[in-house]
């Protein structure tokens, strides 16, 4: 305060500042002084003081409760209202940015699961073309009862054809061989003992169990023929009983069979 | 001694009875209370320095509060009310400083 730090109070105030007759008197003296000795004239200091104390005391309250916005001027309000719209403004991009790449998300994980379930078909049918995989459905049993020993490896191989003529998608024999693309029919020709039946180096015996599954009807009509299989093995006088079924086990399988020679075209 | 338990009761009183400011008083309270601030602690240096008044203190208290309030409410009036308060404060806040060096060297002689 210039008013104070400017001696305009030239005299002394004795009662505050103590006794008059000691001329040279420190600041500290006079306030130990003050607050041993109070006068009437601090009474009016006291009522100034109360008053700052007191308006200090509920600015500090007032700041700590002011979680909202009455008291503010006008421009900082408006700067405060700009910086919500901006922040909001920015929170819309970001939920505009993550809504495109959830989408873009989905859709490439449907795509991806809409291949991977093709490409699960696509293995499925291969594995049952090859035989790797016991397979069930509808389909016919075939049973062969031979006493005379007449059935050879060709009415066999005559069935087989039939067979996969009428859509057989997997056939079985005698719940042992798997009939899949490289199954070899064997005669013992080679082996120098003609007449026996062997299919993948495995000889089948009587009764011929021939299981096939596909579409009942045309399997078993398939068979019945003229001059199909049904009827070369009445010619020889052996007894052949077409069942079709709702279900086929085929249970045996094969091996996967590694192509050593053959690599697929890359075909673009 | 009256004047420090003057102090102590107005701070008890703004604590206990927690008025709600008004609003419209709410923008130059906090100037009001720097510049009050100033006007203690000139007093005090005053006091110090052997030539305190109580008559002057009441007088310079009001007016500066009465000023910085002024100064602000004109400031919002053209516009510039936060840069001007900003502007009080840091004269206010400068003054302060001073005033608490000179009673620092009255008391502790350093």
């Amino acid at each position: 305060m210039p008013e104070h730090e400017q001696p305009d109070q030239p005299e002394r105030d004795d009662t505050v500042a103590g006794a008059g007759d000691q001329p040279v008197e420190t600041g500290r003296d006079r306030l130990v002084q003050a607050i041993r000795k109070p006068t009437r004239r601090q009474v009016g200091v006291a009522v100034i003081l109360a008053i700052l104390g007191f308006s200090a005391a509920v600015q500090v309250r007032s700041t700590e409760a002011a979680t909202t916005y009455p008291g503010m001027r006008q421009e900082d309000l408006v700067q405060v209202l700009n910086n919500l719209s901006a922040a909001a403004q920015r929170a819309e991009n970001d939920i505009n940015q993550l809504e495109q790449a959830q989408s873009s998300l989905l859709s490439n994980r449907d795509s991806r699961a809409a291949a991977i379930s093709r490409a699960r078909e696509q293995a499925d049918a291969l594995a049952i073309l090859a035989g790797t995989v016991p397979a069930t459905g509808p389909g016919i049993r075939v049973t062969v009862t031979d006493e005379s020993g007449q059935i050879k490896i060709d009415q066999l191989l005559n069935a087989l054809q039939e067979l996969r003529d009428a859509g057989a998608e997997a056939i079985e024999i005698n719940d042992a061989v798997r009939v899949v693309a490289q199954t070899a029919l064997d005669d013992g020709t080679a082996a120098g003992e003609p007449g026996r039946i062997i299919v993948d180096g495995q000889e089948l015996a009587q009764p011929y169990v021939i299981e096939a599954i596909g579409n009942p009807q045309t399997l078993a009509t398939a068979l019945e023929i003229f001059g199909g299989f049904l009827e070369q093995v009445e010619q020889v006088s052996a007894r052949a009983v077409v069942k079709e079924l709702d279900e086929v086990e085929i249970a045996s399988v094969r091996e996967i069979a590694t192509s050593e020679y053959a690599t697929p075209v890359e075909d673009e | 001694m009256i004047a420090a338990l003057g102090l102590l009761i107005g701070l008890l009183a703004g604590l206990l009875l927690q008025p709600e400011v008004p609003l419209w008083l709410e923008p130059y309270l906090p100037i009001a209370v720097v510049a009050a601030l100033d006007a203690v602690f000139g007093a005090l240096r005053a006091f110090l320095d052997g030539i305190f008044d109580d008559k002057v203190f009441v007088v310079s208290f009001t007016s500066n509060v009465l000023i910085a309030a002024l100064i602000v409410y004109l400031g919002d009036q053209l516009g510039v009310g936060g840069q001007l308060s900003t502007g009080v404060i840091v004269v206010l806040g400068i003054r302060i400083f001073s005033n608490v060096a000179a009673i620092r060297r009255h008391l502790f002689h350093a």
